[in-house]
């Protein structure tokens, strides 16, 4: 009886540190970035200034099709008047080995405070988008995606 | 020479907000992927990005590794006069790649 | 999920199908007849109609102009193809009158460029080869593939017929398992399609390229553990042939966005 159960047991970590093995090679990624690295490379482009949330939508699939090209856009609720602008927006993700994915310049001549490109995850994450404004103030907005291996997976 | 494509309308009315795509085929390597051997595939991606009207800046962006292959931006800008709208895309080393689309505005 | 998808493997193991017996064709439903792009998501149709950031195009555009273009040899390709190939895609693969070979379009395009313009042929995957066969592919998009399995390209169709139902690999799958008998349902995340090669040459965003059917064909061998063929190979070209077919006048749509 003793015998099985640590038999039983052993078989069961071997499993699980085989599924996590597997887990970790068939993902390309290195270094995984974490909040802390998030955080610091908001405070390197933005500094100690709070972040609001609000004005600044995020537009994600709900489900990526594939994490090496996800459709991105982001809309700044701004007049984009030689006043009252967006001067930048910067996009994040807590996921990525890195967590800058992006930044983005404007002046009042854009006549709209939208940009939209195709961006990479590397797995279910939210992207956080921030905007900073003519006035040197901070607004945020994020949205979350699923991120999924394909079926056949080509290691 | 990398493919480039770009959208711009031919013409428009002055003080119209029109929308530019710029689409230009490069493979962004991440630096995050390894090679059927385990090896490290080097990152070499476009770094910057930059459309000028008439010589003036109206829009730039940093790209990371997190930006997707064949890059695609869609952004917009007011029709203010004739004339040349220039990208400009500048990569980790140096390399650069330009096109340019002209637009009349009546 | 997972739970799901080991039954599906389970109950394809072996319990029919000795390694000497080829399996009978079953064949799909003239009705049921469905494109890879209606396995997509909406966003990712989205990218293929775009008639401008449809990645594939920049492969288009670049094969445009390799058309053209006399820097390589004064025969340029529209020397010969001045009123272009409309239509010539939706006819590969197909026998070569002279030489007796089946070719794919890749074939058809080196053939070519060794033969009438004195130039090296180009290898599976380059970025010129992929850009010539985008051009001609494009230029058929929205036709019904039209290929001949009957009479001198019967051998070949059927070597490609008996690819698709053997079975292979680590996983002992044939392509008709999963292609034909359980197109539709649900392997891991994924829908699993019906398998055309319509849309090929494609972009697929697993690539972060535009490839050849070819590749995609290595990829579906490796996905089952079995020993993918080298570019070029006289099965894969006969099982391009019996896809073709397969499809059953099928429209074109390279260059398709795939997954």
């Amino acid at each position: 009886m003793k015998m099985d159960k640590s038999i039983t047991l052993n078989r069961r970590s071997l499993l699980l540190s085989a599924g996590g093995a597997i887990a970790i090679t068939s993902s390309p990624i290195l270094a995984m970035a974490d909040e802390a690295d998030l955080e610091r490379a908001r405070r390197d482009l933005f500094g100690d200034l709070p972040i609001r949330e609000g004005r600044v939508t995020v537009k994600l699939p709900p489900i990526a099709e594939n994490g090496y090209s996800v459709p991105l856009s982001v809309t700044v609720d701004s007049p984009m008047s030689a006043d009252d602008y967006v001067q930048r927006v910067a996009i994040f993700s807590p996921r990525n080995p890195l967590p800058n994915i992006a930044q983005f310049h404007f002046t009042p001549r854009a006549g709209k405070a939208f940009v939209s490109t195709r961006i990479r995850m590397s797995g279910t994450q939210s992207i956080q988008a921030v905007a900073e404004m003519s006035d040197g103030s901070l607004w945020s907005g994020s949205m979350q995606t699923l991120v999924t291996l394909a079926a056949c997976v080509v290691l | 020479m990398a493919s480039i494509r770009l959208a711009v309308p031919e013409t428009a009315n002055q003080g119209d907000v029109i929308e530019i795509k710029a689409l230009i085929q490069h493979e962004m390597e991440s630096g995050f992927r390894r090679g059927s051997r385990g090896e490290a595939i080097p990152r070499d991606i476009i770094t910057t990005f930059e459309c000028t009207y008439n010589g003036k800046q109206i829009f730039s962006a940093e790209f990371y590794p997190a930006i997707a292959a064949n890059p695609i931006l869609t952004f917009h800008t007011i029709a203010t006069e004739n004339g040349t709208l220039v990208f400009t895309w500048r990569d980790q080393n140096g390399q650069i790649w330009s096109d340019e689309a002209a637009i009349e505005v009546t | 999920m997972i739970r799901a998808g080991l039954l599906l493997v389970l109950a394809l193991a072996p319990g029919c199908g000795r390694a000497d017996q080829t399996p009978s064709e079953k064949t799909l439903e003239k009705d049921d007849i469905r494109s890879g792009y209606t396995f997509l998501t909406a966003d990712t149709q989205a990218l293929q109609d775009d008639d401008f950031a449809n990645p594939g195009l920049l492969w288009v555009d670049r094969g445009q102009a390799l058309f053209q273009s006399t820097a390589e040899s004064e025969a340029s390709c529209a020397s010969c193809h001045a009123n272009g190939l409309q239509g010539v895609a939706a006819r590969y693969p197909a026998l070569d009158t002279a030489s007796g070979a089946l070719l794919n379009l890749e074939g058809r395009i080196n053939s070519c460029r060794t033969e009438h313009q004195g130039l090296p042929s180009l290898a599976y995957e380059s970025d010129q080869l992929l850009a010539l066969t985008a051009y001609v592919a494009e230029q058929s998009a929205g036709m019904p593939a039209d290929v001949q399995t009957s009479g001198a390209a019967n051998a070949a169709y059927q070597q490609g017929r008996d690819y698709f139902l053997t079975r292979r690999g680590q996983f002992n799958l044939s392509c008709q398992q999963c292609h034909t008998e359980n197109w539709g349902k649900q392997l891991r995340g994924d829908t699993l399609s019906q398998g055309h090669g319509n849309g090929f040459p494609a972009y697929r965003l697993e690539w972060q390229s535009l490839g050849s059917l070819q590749r995609r064909l290595r990829d579906c061998d490796t996905g089952v553990r079995a020993e993918p063929l080298p570019y070029g190979s006289e099965t894969y070209i006969a099982l391009e042939l019996y896809l073709a077919g397969r499809s059953q006048g099928l429209d074109l749509e390279s260059p398709a966005v795939r997954r």
